[in-house]
């Protein structure tokens, strides 16, 4: 599961808690994330959904989050939270595509949840330490930043539980189409020149120092 | 026509706007470079940005603009992407441009391409470089479909400093005809949570932990080493998640950004959001176990060791000067 996507789910179980209802996990990939689903419901998901498609492995955020639009419409979902990012393709974008198209307010980068009602108020993460609270009408999408809560893990209970838990598997809509391509992967291309110092530990220490001292000439 | 949106607050230009210029004009080729400026009174910032050499700048003016707004700017953003028709719209990663640009995107269907490092080619032809599994692989990718193409550049990437000065742009007026019922999200004032008690930003040293510290008692001897170089103790992110050092100690683009004269990380991978706030310091040191850790391609002298061998090592090396 990604990293973001944990802390989202973990926000959603939170939720359920305090404010009742169901959480349902919607996932869009081919068969082998099922696995991941698993995992979502024995941390204690209600049941799950999953667009199932071996195109999805290679999808851009745009398929994914049409996809998870087409299959998720006629649950209309009070709140929907996603990771902020993947930790794959990392494009932070699929959450913010998904409120566009089910037509709902989103906010992203969140570090705290408050429903009331219709309403939610949620503090959002801006650059270098500030925060802001940002009110909103429900139905809503929110892109949950990591470090939001701590996370709980599945127990043997749980584990067992899950295997009796749904999941409703959907055909992806036929005529999706990525709007990017991947031309060529690579290793990055190193900015600088790094000196790896070899050796033991006590070797390697004693050679940072003096090159600190006397190469760099910042100690 | 590439189009940069720049990003304003309270009046000032932010520096990953004049880095999206500098890209545009990098990339351009033939293509003339505009730039747009979005708020509720931007003219002192819209002359400004008509000072570096671009073609034509546009100011979107707007009362519903004064704090920010995902559905303000992803309607103005458009009004001004509708007017203008450009090839390329530019946009600087920052939290604000991941918040509006995958809805303007959404809505034209066109595509985004986020978090960019690096553009090959020039105008039309262009692809680009954008970091995958957290920056451990670099791809290039192309837009599909019709223009116009929306792009994020990392920032950091491109140089502020690179902007081609000495022009006498036109300023236009672009109208929004924003409704303020269109606006879902009603935002309160920005704040910060703490007094920053510790500035990072003037330490000349600084010893920075991350995950590979594994407990909160190991802190300590972090802050042993820290002591012993005459530096300032820090932390990657999900250290001061865990609550083992405070939020005012984190380094990176939701904590502080720092260039100090040493920057030591220890058991810091380097995801690509610690790397934007620490890669300016003049000399890095990177002790990780995994060799392969990203924090390495920034770094002036590399470890790959355990930090609970090399760390003492230090110590009793610092010690007999």
């Amino acid at each position: 599961m990604n990293e973001p996507d944990a802390y989202a789910l973990e926000e959603a179980l939170r939720l359920r808690e305090r404010h009742g209802g169901e959480v349902v996990v919607c996932c869009a990939g081919p068969a082998r994330v099922q696995q991941v689903i698993r995992e979502a419901l024995a941390r204690g998901a209600d049941r799950a959904i999953h667009v199932q498609d071996d195109r999805l492995a290679a999808a851009d955020a745009f398929m994914t989050a049409d996809a998870l639009a087409a299959a998720m419409g006629d649950e209309k979902f009070d709140l929907v939270l996603t990771g902020l990012q993947s930790d794959d393709l990392g494009q932070a974008q699929t959450g913010v595509i998904l409120a566009e198209r089910l037509g709902s307010p989103h906010s992203t980068i969140i570090m705290e949840v408050q429903a009331e009602g219709d309403a939610l108020r949620v503090k959002r993460e801006l650059e270098g330490g500030w925060f802001q609270w940002i009110t909103m009408p429900l139905p809503a999408v929110l892109t949950i930043q990591s470090g939001i809560n701590q996370l709980r893990y599945a127990t043997l209970k749980g584990i067992m539980a899950a295997k009796k838990k749904e999941i409703r598997t959907v055909a992806m809509p036929p005529d999706l189409q990525p709007t990017q391509q991947i031309v060529s992967l690579a290793v990055p291309t190193r900015a600088k020149t790094t000196h790896m110092i070899e050796g033991s530990a006590g070797e390697a220490a004693k050679d940072l120092v003096r090159l600190l001292r006397e190469e760099a000439r910042v100690l | 026509m590439i189009l940069v949106i720049a990003e304003q607050r309270d009046g000032r230009l932010n520096r990953a706007s004049w880095e999206a210029v500098a890209a545009a004009q990098a990339m351009a080729g033939p293509l003339p470079v505009k730039v747009a400026v979005l708020g509720s009174a931007v003219a002192s910032i819209a002359s400004e940005i008509a000072g570096a050499q671009v073609a034509e700048v546009f100011a979107a003016e707007d009362p519903a603009l004064s704090l920010y707004t995902p559905d303000g700017y992803a309607i103005a953003v458009r009004a001004v992407v509708d007017a203008t028709t450009p090839t390329f719209v530019l946009m600087p990663h920052t939290y604000q441009t991941r918040d509006c640009a995958p809805s303007i995107a959404a809505r034209l269907r066109k595509a985004l391409i986020t978090d960019v490092t690096g553009i090959s080619g020039t105008g039309a032809d262009a692809t680009f470089t954008r970091p995958m599994f957290q920056g451990k692989l670099a791809a290039q990718v192309k837009p599909l479909g019709e223009p116009p193409f929306f792009v994020t550049l990392q920032i950091g990437a491109f140089r502020a400093d690179a902007v081609q000065k000495g022009g006498h742009a036109p300023i236009t007026p672009v109208p929004v005809h924003l409704d303020a019922a269109q606006v879902r999200q009603k935002p309160e004032p920005p704040f910060q949570e703490a007094k920053q008690a510790v500035d990072l930003g003037q330490a000349e040293r600084i010893v920075a932990v991350g995950r590979g510290i594994k407990s909160q008692e190991n802190i300590a001897i972090a802050e042993k080493l820290a002591k012993a170089m005459g530096a300032e103790l820090a932390a990657s992110r999900p250290i001061c998640d865990n609550g083992w050092l405070p939020m005012e100690r984190q380094i990176g683009s939701s904590g502080q950004t720092v260039a100090p004269k040493l920057y030591l990380a220890l058991g810091i991978s380097g995801a690509i959001q610690h790397l934007v706030g620490m890669k300016g310091a003049r000399t890095i040191v990177a002790i990780n176990k995994d060799a392969d850790a990203p924090i390495f391609e920034v770094a002036d002298y590399g470890l790959v060791g355990d930090l609970f061998e090399i760390v003492p090592a230090m110590l009793a090396e610092l010690e007999k000067a």
